[in-house]
């Protein structure tokens, strides 16, 4: 069987990678004594598959990952119990919020997300400056950004990859931030919460501006409509609160 | 103490790997401080990638994280970026289990492994904000401690270092940490530096470098001599009768972020008798203490357990030689669990080991021959013959291996081109018996330039030149482009010129140390930040011969930087065993044989604990036995005869 698991990865745990990430959840995995399903060969490995890469030093409450099992624990009445398993072995900072079973064939993560939201903290940038960047950008019909990618420089345009952008409150700091919530595209080329700032603020250094980054939501297409990917419904949002 | 968190984060998104810099491992504890601990920040002067997985380290971590009246947390050589960010915002060295200043800390203790860390030393204790000579220190600055192998000359950093620490640590550091408490309850009052120093050197094991006075004749040493009478004139290392007492680290460290040697660790036995004339480790570390085989087996499930490793390594300087290896690795067949042999020794038994416990994979297997002769490897008693390898590399190639790597060292004792050209015969040797097995069969050579080193035979021994060893690396390189299927890979000459000043240097090194360091030469073991002119500069400027500390010849009667360093080998037994080299004698095992009286076991009233009586199966290496005899040898296991070095075969 193949589950999904929707999970966290928050505070000091968000300075590693995703490759680090993987090595966490196979440790975590083994730790925990779930009977994962290994890949035959010399170098059998557990079989897990990784969503979108969430970059070094940004903070998820979005993270997902697929895992097939042998089966689930014996005493498990569904897959959501395997949520307090997992975060019994994983590394602080890391919460198992959601696991469901999904049926073989459904599309992998990093073929089925079509965008992800983000909240980002923007430090030294006053409201009323980001609210007009933000309407510049909005209202622009392309928006050109140098940027790097796999060690190419490339001018693009992103303005197709901003889906939406709009003013939130700060998640922290200390009153000298502004809070902006992002919904950026992940196909075709993409946009990095990174480059968003640099796109938005081009006087600006985007890692000095760049605060806090955290993923909220990623989006699936279902049929031509946007929805959130195992979205925390009342079977996990109960799960959360008692092992809170 | 405060942590420094708020200052450090909003560094890490602007380095490189900032994982490095959280902690928050598997096996990390939660400290907890007070006025009644002795505060210890554990530091490894090299990247965290290096440091992490060193045993040493997490085994005092642990021992003294068990101890009420102590709290130990752990840093490593932050990486050039972020030290530059540390310098540029005045943000000091920090712990990474809770980012507290290194200054906070009662000790700042370092594990030396490798003499090119040296400048990473100097530049640690300048970035936690401590004057990096110790006459400069006062009572609030933490003491500088350093311990670990190249600990055994310690001349070099002992203006830096407050205290040295000879040999294995598991008890010291307790004896220590009473010492630092009750200073530490009497105020450490202003002056009270001096009197903590006083009272440190009196615990065995323990140098403080400060009490002793150095007197030279021109360029040669005439005599280290403590200042006072109550301080020893000879300090002795710190031994433990029994390994299976501390079964360590209880509480492995399992990293977030990839790192070298990224496995469970367990020690099967400590310490080595083969006798390898270059080698420091197996000088310094005697006797043999093997771990009883049952422990072995309940530290690696406990192990794999806590971390969720699925790899483990059993290590000692020579794991094949370990009495319960059939036991320990027939108990891990099957479960999934790979194991990993380092240091194999060359013969068809360990690779038959190594294919059991490999699980299918065949990733590569190192041999270390280490000299392309028999004559030669007689001389620094690395005793595999030929057949021994080819036997070796026979059963590897047979049982699906195809890439074998071979290490070697050059610019040894009586070494000449034809022992230097062997290497390549040897290995294309290797080649021809691979290619009767598969046309992918291929060698690597990977040539080191050996440096003499404290405690050995060899340190009497006048190092290469740097034009003597390119010019041996360039014979091999031009015999390895002839011969089919062989790689040579070497190391640079140059670093091993700077290894040789700091590895028999006296305490005028320090202020070389101090000038590549002030000129910028940190991490001088990665080839990116090593340039050899700084260190030439550095020894021009203050006066001193590269020849006379690096190249020359040792008497006898020559008084060394370490004379007054005991690691219990007899100086007169390294002396008549640096004649049997040159006279082209090997010496066997004395796990198996009669003692040669080295003076280690009858010094320090410890035995070898062996739980085996014979030579493991099919092993010759070293043992000098016919294997044919295999169990039938009669051996003593504790024999107390009186030194017969004079009697070894030829």
């Amino acid at each position: 069987m193949r589950v999904r698991v929707r999970y966290e990865k928050l505070g000091k745990i968000r300075f590693t990678s995703h490759r680090d990430t993987a090595r966490h959840w196979e440790r975590a995995v083994r730790k925990a004594g779930v009977a994962v399903s290994y890949s035959a060969g010399f170098t059998p490995r557990p079989r897990m598959s990784f969503g979108l890469a969430l970059p070094t030093g940004a903070e998820s409450v979005a993270e997902f990952l697929d895992i097939d099992l042998e089966s689930l624990p014996e005493n498990a009445t569904d897959a959501d119990a395997l949520c307090p398993l997992f975060d019994s072995t994983l590394p602080p900072g890391y919460s198992a919020t959601r696991v469901a079973e999904i049926p073989s064939g459904t599309a992998s993560l990093q073929d089925a997300v079509v965008a992800c939201t983000w909240h980002l903290d923007l430090v030294g940038v006053g409201t009323d400056d980001l609210a007009a960047c933000t309407e510049r950008v909005m209202s622009a019909s392309s928006v050109m950004l140098e940027r790097e990618r796999k060690g190419q420089r490339s001018v693009d345009d992103v303005r197709p990859a901003i889906l939406s952008l709009e003013a939130a409150p700060p998640t922290g700091g200390d009153g000298t931030r502004a809070g902006l919530v992002a919904t950026l595209a992940t196909t075709s080329r993409g946009l990095r919460p990174l480059e968003l700032v640099a796109a938005l603020l081009p006087a600006l250094d985007p890692v000095d501006t760049t605060g806090r980054v955290l993923r909220t939501h990623q989006m699936i297409d279902v049929d031509g409509a946007i929805r959130e990917l195992l979205p925390l419904d009342a079977v996990g949002a109960r799960a959360r609160t008692e092992r809170g | 103490m405060s942590s420094l968190w708020e200052r450090v984060e909003p560094l890490l998104a602007r380095v490189n790997k900032p994982a490095r810099y959280i902690g928050c491992e598997d096996g990390a504890i939660t400290p907890r401080h007070g006025a009644g601990k002795v505060a210890w920040l554990l530091a490894y002067p090299d990247t965290y990638e290096i440091g992490l997985p060193n045993q040493g380290l997490q085994i005092l971590y642990d021992i003294l994280n068990e101890r009420d009246d102590a709290v130990a947390e752990r840093t490593y050589a932050p990486w050039s970026d972020l030290e530059a960010l540390l310098r540029q915002r005045g943000v000091p060295l920090f712990s990474v289990d809770t980012h507290r200043a290194a200054g906070d800390f009662d000790l700042l203790a370092f594990n030396l492994s490798a003499e090119l860390v040296y400048t990473n030393v100097l530049n640690m204790i300048d970035l936690a904000g401590v004057p990096v000579r110790s006459a400069r220190r006062s009572a609030e600055d933490p003491l500088v401690v350093i311990g670990g192998h190249c600990a055994f000359n310690p001349e070099p950093l002992a203006d830096f270092v407050d205290l040295v620490v000879l040999g294995e640590g598991e008890e010291v550091i307790g004896e220590i940490t009473d010492v630092v408490r009750d200073w530490k309850a009497s105020g450490r009052t202003a002056g009270s530096r001096e009197g903590v120093l006083r009272a440190l050197a009196q615990v065995p094991g323990v140098y403080v470098p400060a009490l002793y006075d150095v007197e030279y004749d021109g360029p040669a040493l005439r005599a280290v001599t403590p200042r006072y009478p109550d301080v020893p004139a000879v300090v002795s290392k710190r031994t433990i009768a029994d390994l299976s007492a501390w079964p360590y680290p209880r509480r492995p460290l399992a990293p977030l972020t990839e790192v070298v040697h990224d496995r469970l660790a367990v020690e099967v036995f400590r310490g080595c008798t083969r006798g390898c004339r270059f080698c420091q480790a197996g000088m310094i570390t005697r006797p043999v203490r093997e771990r009883p085989a049952e422990q072995v087996r309940t530290m690696i499930a406990n192990g794999l357990r806590a971390t969720g490793y699925d790899e483990v390594s059993l290590t000692s300087l020579s794991t094949a030689d370990f009495s319960g290896i059939e036991e320990v690795t027939a108990s891990l067949a099957g479960c999934g669990t790979t194991v990993s042999l380092p240091s194999l020794r060359v013969d068809a038994f360990t690779v038959g080991l190594a294919g059991q416990v490999s699980g299918g994979r065949r990733s590569g297997l190192t041999f270390a021959p280490e000299a392309g002769s028999w004559r030669l490897r007689q001389v620094i008693n690395k005793l595999i013959t030929e057949e021994d390898l080819y036997g070796a590399v026979e059963s590897a190639y047979s049982q699906g291996w195809h890439r074998m790597k071979l290490y070697f060292l050059t610019g040894l004792p009586t070494e000449a081109d034809a022992d230097t050209s062997g290497i390549v015969d040897l290995a294309a040797n290797c080649v021809r018996i691979g290619r009767r097995h598969t046309n992918r069969a291929s060698v690597t050579v990977s040539l080191g330039g050996f440096v003499p080193k404290p405690h050995t035979p060899f340190q009497w021994f006048g190092q290469n030149t740097t034009a003597e060893l390119r010019r041996k690396v360039q014979l091999v390189r031009d015999a390895g482009q002839r011969a089919k299927g062989v790689q040579v890979k070497w190391h640079d000459p140059s670093a091993t010129l700077a290894e040789g000043i700091a590895s028999r240097g006296d305490r005028r090194i320090g202020a070389v140390l101090e000038r590549v360091w002030r000129d910028g030469g940190v991490f001088q073991e990665w080839s990116e930040f090593f340039r050899l002119s700084r260190w030439e500069e550095a020894m021009a400027a203050e006066g001193l011969s590269v020849e006379w500390f690096v190249n020359r010849h040792r008497d006898e009667d020559e008084v060394l930087p370490w004379d007054h360093l005991s690691a219990g080998l007899h100086k007169d037994f390294l002396w008549l065993d640096w004649q049997e080299a040159l006279a082209e004698h090997g010496l066997e095992d004395c796990r198996w044989t009669p003692c040669y009286d080295c003076g280690v076991c009858t010094g320090f009233g410890i035995e070898h604990v062996v739980a085996s009586p014979v030579p493991p199966a099919g092993g010759s290496q070293g043992t000098g036995q016919d294997l044919a005899r295999g169990g039938e040898v009669p051996v003593a296991l504790i024999s107390r005869r009186p030194a017969q070095a004079a009697e070894v075969p030829a």
